[in-house]
């Protein structure tokens, strides 16, 4: 009786892998990353906030960090040093330089700060500390208040004063299409 | 950082050259390793196994060559993002030799990294997540291309001492081969997911460089390339593994490239939202500009340079463009007045530099010479003053821009002498 049923129970069993068949890896190579692997991933911010890890700061907090771990090199008020950009304004704006931060996401600030700083000691952060500084270099920049909290939730919703004015307002691209300014005459 | 002296090389060569005499002792060779131990031969003879050491085991070029370097117009500091310009003018055909290469790095110094235990990651919205190693990198079937790298920022109009040189007005360009595994074969060996429309790639250096990357051109065309001309990528071009975006502004090409996160936004990184984003003339951000425009320069007879006195003369250079195919080279002997087609030198490759030629014969009056490039697209290198109509910009504004590919003229005195003709 399972002889005779085989070639219909094959028959099944092929079908219901087609979906899955189309799918399956060409060339097998590569392992699934363990759990401490997926750990070890550090952590990304996109501008809604995704990939926030928990944890809470003030620029009040944040003064004792920056005190500690970033005047060095960026000055106290944040203006920099002879050898080091400054943090007042965020951002690299040129050719037309302007007063406010041109970086349009307080979660850039945050992921870079947190990821690459202090320079000589990147990663080393706690995420209460990374909040923190991130809320009082923003403070520097009188974007957020002494006082107010950021964390996972808040940090996405700071209003950056550039946030609606970057060009292009969506950032995609699709294949042939022209350069923005190219010339075409 | 060794990287920030341009004689960097000319200190390597002589202490090899010091080696020389001793090239079948068991001394440290300038390659770092350690000479492998006599064997004895499989004949049983007493004869040792000859191992070459030093330039016998890894070439160099001569010591009578050794003008040819990198060079950066910033002072060298440890701290300071690194700049190293390719010397152009200096270089035949369209490849760079790997050493002169240009790099321009946000990192606090570069990693040489293991390549045993190094890994790349592919994670997020895919059906499997999966890490490789270097080594199964190398198993997926390969491409080898062609291809040129550019900073963003090369070829601004300089001013001051750095003004006289193609090296340090529009030496962020190489163009190397590079053999890799297309990063279309990962993600499908990862089974991307179907409302996923942007990767985020991380390199493995202390400072975790990340930087957004459409989908649609991870698909296209990029490569997660493990060699460089011919040989491993250089630790300093990101070794062992490195993203290539073919004709895309080299900030997204990422070194020690150890995770690839499939997402479905950009992630507005301090790299592309922060350190790279251009403001236009209205005080707008100007950011995600990608691709890079055609730009042609001419190489010899460049700025700093001196014709021996008239008679013929070559005029070459190199033409590139991130539309794709150069499709015309077109040079100027009067300033721009007129244009005759230059000869395009194969190969003529998508992405990669392209040299173009034409004879000349000066008659030792002083004129001024530019070259053009028309690519594929038909998108035609502006003029300086094109480019400031198209900003709605004075020309100033390019001192301090990215993505400026004008037109660069250089004045040819009536002694030979060639400087910078632009104001």
């Amino acid at each position: 009786m399972r002889l005779r049923n085989l070639p219909l129970a094959g028959l099944i069993a092929i079908a219901a892998c087609v979906p899955a068949l189309a799918q399956d890896p060409t060339f097998g190579f590569g392992r699934t990353p363990t759990p401490d692997e997926f750990t070890a991933v550090f952590p990304s911010a996109a501008p809604d906030g995704t990939g926030l890890p928990a944890g809470r700061g003030s620029a009040k907090e944040g003064a004792a960090v920056y005190k500690q771990k970033c005047l060095a090199c960026h000055g106290p008020s944040g203006t920099g040093t002879p050898l080091h950009r400054g943090l007042v304004p965020l951002g690299n704006s040129k050719p037309v330089e302007l007063e406010e931060s041109l970086v349009p996401y307080a979660t850039t600030v945050w992921d870079f700060i947190n990821r690459a700083m202090p320079w000589t000691q990147p990663g080393t952060l706690t995420p209460d500390e990374a909040y923190a500084v991130t809320a009082y270099v923003l403070y520097l920049n009188k974007i957020v208040g002494e006082a107010d909290v950021l964390d996972e939730t808040t940090l996405p919703k700071v209003r950056m004063p550039h946030r609606d004015s970057m060009i292009p307002s969506r950032p995609e691209w699709n294949p042939g299409q022209r350069r923005q300014f190219g010339h075409y005459p | 950082m060794d990287s920030h002296s341009g004689s960097g090389r000319r200190r390597f060569l002589t202490s090899s050259g010091a080696l020389a005499g001793l090239v079948i002792g068991a001394v440290r060779s300038v390659r770092g390793q350690t000479a492998a131990p006599a064997a004895p031969h499989s004949d049983g003879s007493s004869l040792t196994r000859y191992e070459p050491q030093g330039l016998l085991a890894y070439g160099q070029p001569s010591t009578f060559a050794d003008n040819v370097v990198r060079r950066t117009s910033q002072h060298p500091t440890a701290i300071r993002d690194t700049a190293l310009m390719t010397p152009l003018q200096d270089l035949d055909g369209i490849i760079t030799p790997s050493g002169l290469h240009f790099l321009m790095d946000h990192t606090n110094g570069i990693p040489d990294v293991v390549p045993q235990t190094h890994r790349l990651m592919v994670h997020g919205m895919v059906d499997r997540p999966l890490t490789f190693t270097v080594d199964e990198i190398k198993r997926f079937p390969s491409v080898s291309r062609i291809l040129f790298l550019e900073c963003n920022a090369n070829s601004r109009p300089l001013r001051g001492p750095n003004r006289e040189s193609v090296q340090l007005i529009h030496g962020r360009t190489s163009c190397s081969e590079w053999t890799g595994v297309l990063l279309s074969v990962l993600l499908k060996e990862c089974g991307v997911q179907s409302d996923a429309s942007w990767i985020v790639a991380e390199g493995g250096e202390n400072n975790k460089y990340t930087m957004s990357i459409p989908l649609a051109k991870g698909l296209e065309d990029a490569l997660v390339a493990y060699a460089q001309n011919g040989e491993p990528v250089r630790p300093h071009q990101g070794f062992p593994l490195r993203l290539i975006v073919p004709g895309w502004e080299s900030i997204r090409a990422v070194k020690w490239l150890n995770r690839i996160h499939v997402v479905d936004k950009p992630y507005a990184t301090w790299h592309e939202a922060g350190n790279n984003a251009d403001t236009a003339a209205d005080g707008k951000g100007m950011w995600y500009r990608f691709e890079l425009g055609p730009k042609a320069v001419i190489t010899r007879p460049s700025g700093g340079q001196r014709l021996p006195g008239p008679g013929f003369h070559e005029i070459t250079g190199l033409a590139w463009s991130g539309g794709g195919l150069v499709r015309r080279v077109d040079v100027s002997l009067d300033g721009g007045q007129t244009y005759r087609e230059a000869q395009l030198q194969q190969p003529v490759l998508r992405h990669a530099h392209t040299r173009f030629r034409l004879p000349w014969t000066w008659n030792g009056e002083e004129c001024v010479i530019q070259a053009r490039c028309t690519d594929e697209r038909g998108e035609v290198q502006p003029t300086i003053e094109e480019a400031a109509e198209l900003f709605r910009v004075d020309v100033d504004y390019f001192y301090q821009a990215d993505h400026f590919n004008g037109i660069q003229p250089w004045r040819i005195a009536s002694d030979g002498s060639v400087t910078n003709a632009i104001a």
